[in-house]
């Protein structure tokens, strides 16, 4: 397909012994925002480790906008712009807002085999202007993101993402464990991701979150895709069908 | 109390300062002026370097999340083996190198066995504390060696400084203290440590080599305790053996009097260092107070407690106050 960002092409992946993924192959397109569900098991979360490099795949291949790629190491997978955003982990509570948005990726005044002094200057100012870009209203960067809401946690980790320029990114779950209002402001930096111009994946067991900032859904079960279609076409019965 | 929980984490140090400062009026007090004077200062500034580096090695492997109980073993291992070398006719300069890169293939192997095999840093190093210690004594014979005379003690022990009031271990320890203190806050890679330590899936998955940092972590570790061993076996004249027993556990307690977190993420060198302060001014102080010198270790064991219950109760109210939201 001409236009899709990532082509994933009959991927395998086997977790000793157990068959996780059948040969799941998927296009996702430039802009669009792809809502990926399916029960626990299902291969979503083996499908979303591959593509952002914290497993490998054991047949198949990837393709970003065309090109085959090789994506071993969660680094591989940020430097071709696609940043994932999980539940939980991807922030560190003890340290300030400013150091989580450029861990692995501080600005440097100098350095030697990759080691040097940080710019902190320009991590204040980069963090403060991340921040207002995705509508986070936060007193300092150099707040604890120990302090912080799950919502806005999740917020910082968008603002992270979107700074770094990511062309697709992958949200695991990031409606878990957050309040209504929370889940809410969630939803809203999803749908915000288009306006930026990128490409979302969504992964959530909330069928109605996915109702309601998606463009197309697909479902996955016992490791393969089961139902691939635009929202206006289905419905959550239909999916819930299938699953 | 949010400001108490953001104070704890941005200087973790500060209790134990209040606690240092707090101390040194005391026992200035009890001991009729005796312990500010010049004499017991300086005797106190002569050794804090060696407890100090090991302190500080300790501290930062800690805030990697990690531990390492070798670091007294190696603290004797370090000079025995120079001190072998330099019997056989090995230049200093060398000999030193050579003790350097046997502290650093012993951190490595601590470090690569504890990532490897996904196993506590506890189990494998206190391995370590029997290995590395059972090497000494096979290393030097039996018989501790005799040093040469030509030493550089001109660069390590001599007193310097007005009225004679430092080591020149003083100069290094300050040296090295400054350079890791800037490493830890000031660097990206500082910032690596913290966050291994801090929540090892979000540094993993942030693309951060946590493995590599844990390493690097292990091996300066171990090279301070080394080094550190060596100004010790320099200022007494002699390689002993028996050096550094029951070290590590007073440098875990400096680490921890000083606001380090057990679970890692948290602590900075000041911290460490300010602990072994402590705890080298309770050693002279309580001498000087007249109090029973029996009482040191119930001291520091109750100041180690004292320090883990009140991180444990800051965590505790860390996650109440990520609730609130």
């Amino acid at each position: 397909m001409e236009d899709a960002i990532i082509s994933v092409r009959n991927l395998h992946k086997w977790y000793s012994g157990v068959h996780a993924l059948k040969g799941v192959s998927l296009d996702l397109k430039r802009g669009e925002a792809l809502g990926l569900v399916g029960d626990n098991g299902a291969g979503k979360s083996t499908l979303i480790n591959i593509l952002s490099g914290v497993h490998t795949a054991d047949e198949g291949e990837i393709l970003v906008e065309g090109r085959p790629v090789r994506i071993a190491r969660p680094r591989d997978a940020m430097n071709l712009g696609i940043e994932t955003i999980y539940q939980y982990n991807s922030m560190v509570p003890t340290m300030s807002i400013a150091r989580n948005l450029f861990i692995g990726r501080e600005p440097t005044l100098f350095s030697v085999f990759g080691v040097g002094i940080l710019d902190q200057k320009k991590m204040g100012s980069e963090s403060i202007k991340a921040i207002a870009n995705v509508d986070l209203h936060l007193r300092s960067p150099d707040a604890l993101v120990g302090e912080l809401s799950g919502g806005q946690r999740q917020g910082v980790a968008i603002a992270r993402a979107m700074h770094f320029k990511s062309k697709v990114m992958i949200l695991d779950e990031p409606t878990n464990h957050l309040s209504v209002k929370e889940t809410s402001k969630v939803i809203g930096f999803v749908r915000g991701l288009k306006a930026q111009g990128v490409t979302g994946v969504f992964i959530s067991h909330n069928m109605h979150h996915v109702f309601d900032c998606c463009d197309r859904v697909v479902a996955m079960a016992r490791g393969e895709v089961v139902l691939d279609k635009r929202i206006e076409e289905t419905s959550i019965d239909e999916v819930h069908n299938v699953l | 109390m949010k400001r108490l929980f953001k104070t704890y984490l941005e200087k973790p140090e500060l209790a134990g300062l209040i606690l240092l400062v707090l101390l040194v009026v005391i026992f200035e007090i009890r001991s009729n002026g005796v312990f500010l004077n010049q004499d017991n200062l300086r005797g106190i500034l002569g050794i804090l370097p060696e407890t100090g580096l090991v302190a500080i090695g300790v501290t930062i492997l800690m805030i990697s999340g990690e531990f390492d109980l070798s670091v007294g073993s190696v603290f004797a291992l370090m000079p025995m083996c120079m001190a072998v070398l330099m019997v056989e006719g090995v230049p200093f300069p060398l000999a030193l190198l050579a003790g350097l890169i046997v502290c650093a293939v012993i951190g490595f192997i601590n470090g690569y066995v504890t990532i490897w095999f996904e196993i506590p840093s506890f189990i494998t190093t206190l391995g370590m504390l029997f290995i590395a210690r059972s090497l000494t004594i096979v290393v030097s014979g039996g018989f501790p060696p005799l040093l040469p005379a030509d030493l550089p003690n001109w660069l390590f022990t001599s007193f310097v400084g007005p009225g004679n009031m430092f080591r020149m271990s003083f100069l290094w320890f300050a040296g090295i203290a400054l350079l890791t203190s800037l490493m830890l806050s000031r660097t990206n890679f500082g910032n690596w440590i913290k966050a291994t330590g801090g929540f090892h899936p979000a540094a993993a998955s942030m693309g951060i080599p946590t493995a590599r940092v844990k390493l690097a972590c292990f091996v300066v570790c171990s090279m301070l305790s080394g080094f550190a061993g060596m100004l010790q076996v320099l200022r007494l004249g002699s390689p002993l053996p028996s050096i550094g027993e029951g070290l590590e556990l007073q440098a875990v307690a400096s680490a921890v009097i000083g606001g380090a977190s057990l679970a890692g993420g948290i602590g900075t060198v000041a911290g460490g260092i300010i602990g072994t302060i402590l705890i080298r001014i309770i050693d002279n102080g309580l001498v000087l107070s007249n109090v029973d010198a029996n009482w040191f270790k119930f001291a520091i064991g109750f100041l180690t407690i004292f320090a883990v219950v009140a991180n444990a109760w800051m965590r505790k109210r860390a996650k109440a106050i990520k609730m609130e939201g």
